[in-house]
């Protein structure tokens, strides 16, 4: 049986390894409202540019940018979102699961893949298993600037209209709330072949400058605009996920105190007991 | 047809403003442009400048950097790289960006001469805002 000083141990190295866990999730709250902040400011205008590109980007326009040509799908880039660092339960796990499927699922209808990631977790996980990256991307998780993300886009773009893939897809967690992220796949380009929801009125639109000078800067601008919603969006699920894991964390040690805290009374009890029907037994003896 | 237009401007650090206005003059990268209820669809690319809405009397004004303008259905939606209205602008930094902008076009070393003239343009569009705010 563990003896006191055992049992005392270990409660306090749990204590500490709590006091860790407690600490960690408040960073990681405060974290996630600074993250959350920047996501809602952007998502209107992220929303506002879709619309605009849906009014503009009508049928039969394909020709007028290169990144609204749809080609016949040969090669299909995949790009992993997941985070740097780890301790954030599930959060990693579930997007490189949900990769790996659609890989298999895409090798296995003959499509040749390409993967690109961002973060440690994924570009770690595909070196394991020997995967080829095209790129990986990693450091970016602390604040995401708007150029880091410019960077990514443009070689994104670049190696779209240079035709290394045909389409390019983004695996990431999607915000929902603190307590759900859902594994979400977007296909970012190409942006043409966009489903119209209803068959709104075609406008005529007046351009000024020329359309096709408007498109091919409204369009990389899109690109970037999405891809640094994306990361947004990944980096405050991040932050949420590892305050849900270290609230769990929290209270499974604190679960595990109140365990260790009842063993340790009873042990100490048994040992009084113990002395006390020592003492009772010699004063017997001695009376006698 | 609605006698009124609808402003609508947001950058990527949110929101900036959203009004029923009577008019609206914005600077486009081919020149300045006015709008009033019952425009044609029209879609142009914005320079660094003012944006101008009127509104019964009151005339307000608004820093534009850069963008890109939707006009349609007596809707006016700006998209911009960043805005703000003239009574939101910090004035100190503008003249202090301004004073580095001239500096660094006045020394003409290795500078990246868009950059610098931008940031000019920016600077003293800003400083211009905040000027006819005061009056």
């Amino acid at each position: 049986m563990a003896t006191l000083r055992d049992i005392k141990r270990r409660i306090n190295s749990i204590k500490s390894t709590s006091k860790i866990t407690r600490a960690m999730k408040m960073v990681s709250a405060a974290k996630l409202r600074r993250a959350q902040d920047r996501m809602f400011a952007l998502r209107p205008y992220s929303d506002k540019m879709r619309e605009v590109l849906l009014s503009l980007a009508q049928p039969g326009e394909q020709d007028m940018h290169p990144l609204l040509k749809v080609r016949p799908r040969k090669t299909v880039e995949i790009l992993v979102l997941t985070s740097d660092k780890g301790l954030c339960g599930a959060f990693n796990t579930n997007v490189l699961k949900a990769a790996e499927l659609m890989i298999t699922d895409l090798k296995n209808e003959g499509f040749e893949i390409s993967i690109s990631t961002i973060g440690r977790k994924a570009r770690d996980y595909f070196k394991r298993r020997n995967v080829p990256l095209r790129e990986a991307w990693t450091g970016l998780s602390g604040n995401i600037s708007y150029s880091a993300v410019q960077e990514i886009a443009s070689d994104l773009m670049n190696k779209y209209i240079d035709e290394t893939f045909d389409e390019l897809y983004l695996i990431y967690n999607e915000f929902r709330s603190v307590a759900v992220q859902n594994v979400t796949r977007l296909r970012l380009l190409p942006i043409g072949g966009m489903e119209h929801e209803e068959e709104s009125e075609m406008k005529d639109f007046l351009f000024e400058p020329a359309e096709e000078e408007i498109f091919s800067r409204l369009l990389p601008k899109s690109v970037e605009i999405q891809l640094y919603r994306t990361m947004l969006e990944s980096r405050v699920s991040e932050e949420a996920a590892r305050m849900t894991a270290m609230e769990n964390a929290t209270k499974s040690a604190e679960d595990m105190i109140d365990k260790l805290t009842l063993e340790y009374n009873k042990a100490r009890q048994a040992t009084i007991t113990k002395e006390l029907m020592d003492i009772v037994g010699g004063a017997e003896a001695i009376k006698d | 047809m609605a006698d009124k237009l609808t402003l609508e401007i947001v950058s990527p650090y949110g929101p900036v403003l959203k009004e029923e206005v009577d008019e609206v003059v914005a600077t486009g990268s081919e020149g300045e442009f006015g709008v009033l209820p019952g425009h044609v669809p029209f879609v142009t690319t914005l320079k660094i400048g003012m944006l101008v809405c009127k509104k019964g009397g009151t005339v307000s004004y608004v820093f534009v950097n850069s963008g890109y303008a939707e006009v349609s259905d007596d809707r006016v939606l700006i998209l911009a790289d960043s805005a703000e209205r003239a009574e939101d602008i910090d004035v100190e930094r503008a003249r202090n960006a301004m004073r580095r902008a001239e500096e660094r076009l006045r020394k003409q070393e290795q500078i990246d001469f868009a950059r610098a003239q931008a940031a000019l343009d920016r600077a003293m569009i800003r400083v211009q805002l905040a000027e006819k705010r005061g009056q």
